[in-house]
């Protein structure tokens, strides 16, 4: 039975994780994301899971290592400084090839910064701050709709790969209140989960670790990691197109600012400007192939991110060469309004 | 239907309180509708905003810098959002705490509310926040009174639903106030 709810996005995205079956949650308290930790600290309980408020973001992101090799769905929140702090158990929960679902309210930064929105930690989030040749696959909502939608995708996805999934929003999609569809769970099919280690009586023993010391191994440990990243490029990559018929200026922006993107380019529709929306919902694997394909159209693009210029080169990257790239940043403070995006593509189109 | 509404005063006027009561009677009128707090580090006494958007189509931007409606709880505040409401559009002042004749502009549509006298008429300052959503829900109609009293009871917790009536009779007040006010 679909129901309409009208909530905040943080609490959409904690209510779609105790949906897709989470019953594990490791955090430390940080604003703006802390609805998230307040909402599991009461309703963990009542579906007979597990709340922790740990003793940092290391202690919660090696909780979450545990929980996960012994089989169980488990997710840690924060915001920026807490991820930089995590970033080495990413790293350990990539090598191990164990599912996680890591949730980032990017606030500003660097350093302590601000608690106001930012979209500055996209390169944290799709190159990695941990050591070593990993990738996490990123999923970067919009709404409180898809802060809930995406979740239960975050938990599947980190399931078929065996790999943790990092959901990148911000202040802005965490505090808002918005109206959403609560749709069921609808699991995507997974292989068996034979590989945890919850006893081994009556079977053979077996490992899972990050350290390959034998001759070979790390090398095969590698390109078998390098495969599975491959894979998610053909088969988990997600966008949206907006408007981008016949437009002569596609703008390339994700989150937040995709959707103030879009009241601009209605604004900049009402005054004849043919301008259209492509936005990255997977931010790794990047959607390279379908803005090369509409590279091959359009060759006027406009990046608009909340940082001073990340995505703008995988942009970059994805067009055709002929193709022209130009960027408009918008600083953390307040988030960019719709009239101040109109302004930045009439320059450019 | 489109509109977008920016309310501001200080910490501990119940400024967020309006806003997610209104936004809860646009939902529940099936309207699409987005509540933005702007609250950061500050507390009581500091500046409290909040933007709430209704639209019967998709929202795009939940921000707004130029909104069609603006509700002033503080002096402050005039300053800050009175030069970029839209022209033509409306400014609600509560006139407790801003003097109507700050504003400059006038190519706006002003009402001026005294919503303290009036809340200490029901006894009770604290619901000057709800005499100024009354008036701003009467002279608007961007949900209809009676939805906004039923939704008193979707934004309060249970301990608290004993305020509902004072409440209620709050936004009544300001709705009367409104309806037998001319525009300056």
């Amino acid at each position: 039975m679909e129901k309409r709810l009208f909530l905040r996005g943080n609490h959409a995205l904690a209510i779609g994780a105790i949906k897709a079956g989470c019953r594990f949650y490791f955090g430390y308290p940080i604003t703006p994301q802390n609805d998230i930790p307040e909402f599991f600290s009461k309703q963990m309980v009542k579906v007979e899971g597990c709340f922790i408020q740990a003793e940092s973001e290391v202690a919660s992101i090696n909780m979450i290592l545990g929980a996960s090799a012994a089989g169980a769905r488990a997710m840690t929140s924060s915001s920026s400084p807490g991820l930089s702090l995590m970033q080495e158990g990413l790293s350990y929960l990539a090598g191990s090839e164990l599912p996680a679902v890591v949730v980032n309210i990017n606030r500003s930064g660097p350093g302590l910064g601000g608690i106001s929105a930012s979209q500055g930690d996209y390169f944290q989030a799709t190159r990695g701050g941990g050591h070593g040749d990993y990738r996490t696959l990123v999923l970067a909502p919009s709404s409180v709709q898809e802060m809930h939608d995406l979740t239960l995708l975050a938990f599947d996805l980190a399931d078929k790969y065996r790999n943790p999934v990092i959901i990148l929003a911000d202040a802005v999609l965490g505090q808002i209140q918005e109206t959403m569809v609560d749709r069921p769970y609808q699991p995507l099919e997974l292989p068996p989960k034979d590989w945890i280690l919850a006893g081994a009586s009556g079977r053979d023993p077996r490992l899972i670790k990050s350290l390959y010391l034998k001759e070979g191994e790390m090398e095969r440990h590698n390109w078998k990691l390098f495969e599975k990243y491959q894979r998610m490029k053909r088969e988990d990559v997600r966008h949206e197109n907006y408007l981008e018929e016949e437009a002569e200026l596609i703008i390339v922006s994700f989150g937040t600012a995709a959707r103030v993107a879009k009241s601009a380019i209605r604004l900049a529709r009402a005054e004849g400007l043919k301008v259209g929306l492509f936005r990255p919902i997977t931010l790794f694997p990047f959607p390279e192939k379908a803005l090369f394909d509409l590279s091959q159209r359009v060759k006027r693009f406009l990046t608009i991110e909340m940082n001073t210029g990340q995505m703008v080169e995988d942009v970059k990257l994805s067009v055709a060469r002929d193709a022209d790239v130009h960027f408009y940043g918008h600083a953390p403070g307040s988030p960019p309004a719709p009239e101040e995006l109109l302004n930045a593509l009439k320059k450019v189109y | 239907m489109y509109h977008e509404i920016i309310m501001s005063g200080v910490g501990g006027q119940g400024i967020m309180v309006i806003g997610s009561l209104l936004a809860q009677a646009a939902f529940m009128e099936n309207l699409n509708v987005t509540y933005t707090p702007i609250y950061g580090v500050e507390k009581r006494g500091g500046h409290a905003d909040c933007t709430v958007v209704i639209s019967s189509e998709e929202i795009g931007s939940p921000i707004v810098d130029s909104p069609q409606s603006c509700i002033i709880m503080s002096r402050p505040s005039l300053g800050k959002y009175g030069p970029r409401v839209k022209p033509g559009g409306f400014l609600l002042l509560n006139s407790s705490f801003v003097d109507p004749l700050e504003v400059r502009r006038k190519d706006l549509d002003i009402l001026s509310v005294p919503a303290l006298e009036i809340a200490q008429t029901l006894g009770n300052d604290r619901l000057s926040n709800m005499v100024i959503i009354g008036a701003f829900v009467e002279k608007t109609r961007v949900v209809s009174l009676d939805t906004l009293a039923a939704a008193l009871s979707q934004i309060f917790e249970e301990h608290y639903h004993h305020l509902l009536p004072a409440n209620a009779a709050a936004i009544s007040k300001g709705a009367e106030y409104a309806r037998n006010s001319f525009h300056q």
